[in-house]
């Protein structure tokens, strides 16, 4: 029996084994099957989802792209809203320096700058300064914005506009007081339809002569002006320099050979024109990256004012020391040098420096504004060609000696406006090389151009007014009022 | 009657003024004048350039008074307007004629 109870028990216990295992693997492959579906379906869920987000992020960056976007047209608005307002610290400054009798017709001078460089810019200028590349030289369409109206263009056209118009404003001051009203605003429609925008091309078109091309390749470095310590003030200052050449100085400011002085009428107004002017900067600088999202622009505004600050300074003890006493209008000068020498090297130098190219653009200022006086005995009521024109000049150089440069472990390696080559003390030679070449060419361009063109309106015209209506004052005989009509009847 | 002109600093007018006002003083003449004295004006600068102010602000004022009062006004005006340095200013005392006050008119001492 046992044997084969244990034959019938060793079947059965196979049997059952057996059955377990189908039993099993039956359920389990039902439950195995199940779950694999249940992957199934969450794979595809998840695909979902992935491409949900895919999506989601493209509406995120989309959305973040036009923010940027947003931001610049806003930042560049108001930018040049402030650059716009500086045309009221140049009529200020202007005023301020000068005589009662003239004061409405620098009035209209300046107002009409701005009011013609409106129109200009947007019928020539623009073209002529960022339209098609025409060997490197100018531009040669989008007159009056032709064929590029969208508001990127017309963002760009509004900051670069309210620049235009400032390279005339700089001669207005230095040719004050003389100056026939007509001839001047002649002048004003050349420099802002061409003599600007020919050296704007030249540097900020992208495809001008000193950023592309043989110069640049023999070179190997581009020029770098940041906000237009040349583009702007050198084209000014050197224009202003050939006018008060062929103009001629105000009767009275040299006797027997000597300088004399002829003081403005009111220093109040010439210092609030200086900090119209200052606060003008942070657009003038600030806006200069073109991009509301660039981080460096916290550097352009610490520089611009630090460099502000130490060109004023400097001034005031160079005139304590010479003098005895501080003057203020050429601390106010001093002021502006510190401000036009850092507009180039604003966004690529450390702090220190910024302070060192003020201090050294107020030395340029005061000794410019004594060498124009004593040494050529030309006559610049305002000091523009020293402020604008040497400073301007200066603050081109000094990118090349102070420039941090774009190489490894430079603080400036990530900026996207900056001058690439180090300078001097960094060890660079190319970027202060290629500086040199585009401060001669500023120089040269405004300088021999403008000459040109005021002798030409000399002599078709008359540059300058009468004797007579010089003694009388630009106001009335220009404009048939007097700026102070109450006063002038007791004065003069 | 006698006619004080009395020029002095601007800053000083009002010191002046009401000094004699305090005296019984009340009528007076005031003009802004420009002038200079025996220094011929003051240096002043110009953007680091010397240059010479050769007419300076002052006051002229003017006033006609009996003879009895002269020296009276000018102790006062002597006393209030000085302070020592140049240019604190002069008084011409001259003589009066004739005085009319045009709304009566009354003439010399009763017109004062
Ligand atoms: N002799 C004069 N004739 C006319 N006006 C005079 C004369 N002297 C002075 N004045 C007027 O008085 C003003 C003040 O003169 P001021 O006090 O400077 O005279 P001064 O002779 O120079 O005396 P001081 O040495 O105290 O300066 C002058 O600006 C001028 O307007
Ligand atoms: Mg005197």
């Amino acid at each position: 029996m046992y044997g084969i109870s244990k034959k019938i028990n060793s079947k059965m216990i196979w049997q059952a084994l057996l059955l377990m295992s189908v039993i099993f693997m039956v359920f389990i492959g039902t439950a195995a099957a199940a779950t694999v579906d249940e992957n199934a379906a969450a794979i595809e869920k998840n695909a979902e989802d992935i491409a949900q987000n895919a999506e989601d992020i493209g509406v995120n960056a989309e959305d973040i792209g036009n923010l940027q976007t947003a931001l610049t047209f806003m930042w560049l608005l108001l930018c040049g809203a402030l650059v716009f307002f500086m045309h009221a610290g140049f009529s200020l400054v202007e005023i301020g320096l000068t005589r009662t009798k003239n004061t409405a017709n620098i009035l209209m001078k300046n107002f009409m700058t701005i009011c013609l460089g409106i129109i200009v810019y947007w019928l020539v200028g623009w073209g002529i300064m960022y339209g098609a590349d025409a060997a490197g030289i100018l531009g040669t369409d989008q007159f009056m914005l032709m064929g590029a109206m969208d508001n990127a263009t017309w963002n760009g056209w509004w900051f670069q506009m309210v620049f235009a118009a400032t390279g005339a404003t700089i001669v207005s001051g230095a040719m004050a007081e003389r100056t026939d009203f007509k001839s001047y605003l002649i002048y004003t429609v050349l420099l802002v339809a061409f003599i600007y925008p020919v050296y704007g091309h030249w540097v900020w078109s992208g495809s001008g002569i000193l950023t592309s091309g043989f110069l640049v390749d023999a070179i190997g470095e581009t020029f770098h002006d940041f906000a237009g310590s040349s583009v702007v003030h050198s084209i000014g200052g050197y224009s202003a320099l050939a006018g008060i050449m062929i103009v001629g100085p105000r009767i009275g400011k040299f006797k027997n050979g000597k300088a004399v002085a002829i003081p403005g009428h009111s220093l109040p107004l010439a210092f609030l024109g200086t900090l119209i002017l200052a606060l003008g900067w942070v657009g003038f600088n600030g806006g200069s990256t073109l991009d509301g999202n660039d981080p460096y622009a916290n550097l352009v505004i610490v520089n611009t004012f630090l460099a502000a600050g130490a060109g004023a300074i400097m001034v005031m003890i160079i005139t304590w020391m010479k003098t005895g006493k501080p003057d203020p209008s050429l601390t106010a000068n001093g002021m502006l040098a510190g401000l036009v020498a850092i507009t180039a090297p604003c966004g690529s130098v450390a702090n220190w420096a910024a302070v060192v190219i003020g201090i050294i653009a107020g030395i340029v200022v005061y000794a410019g504004v004594m060498f124009n006086e004593n040494t050529l005995k030309l006559d610049d009521p305002v000091g523009a060609v020293a402020v604008h024109g040497y400073c301007g000049t200066w603050g081109v150089i000094s990118v090349g000696i102070f420039a941090l440069g774009q190489g490894d472990g430079s603080m400036l390696a990530d900026a996207a406006y900056t001058a690439a080559g180090a300078g001097l003390l960094y060890g660079g030679t190319a970027q202060f090389m290629i500086q040199v070449v585009g401060a001669i060419l500023s120089i040269v361009w405004a300088f021999v151009i403008s000459f040109i063109v005021f002798k030409i309106i000399d002599a078709i015209i008359g540059l300058r007014v009468s004797e007579e209506d010089e003694i009388a004052g630009l106001d009335v005989v220009e404009h048939g009022i007097s700026a102070y009509p109450e006063f002038a009847i007791l004065k003069e | 009657m006698m006619k004080i002109e009395a020029i002095i600093r601007p800053t000083k007018i009002h010191e002046v003024k009401d000094a004699l006002d305090e005296a019984g003083f009340e009528s007076i003449t005031v003009t802004d004048v420009k002038g200079r004295g025996k220094q011929k004006g003051v240096m002043q600068q110009w953007r680091g350039r010397k240059y010479c102010v050769d007419l300076l602000p002052k006051i002229k004022m003017e006033m006609v008074v009996d003879d009895d009062n002269v020296d009276k006004i000018v102790d006062i005006i002597m006393k209030v307007a000085a302070t020592g340095s140049i240019g604190d200013g002069k008084i011409f005392i001259t003589p009066v004629t004739k005085i009319i006050r045009i709304r009566t008119g009354e003439t010399d001492g009763e017109a004062l």
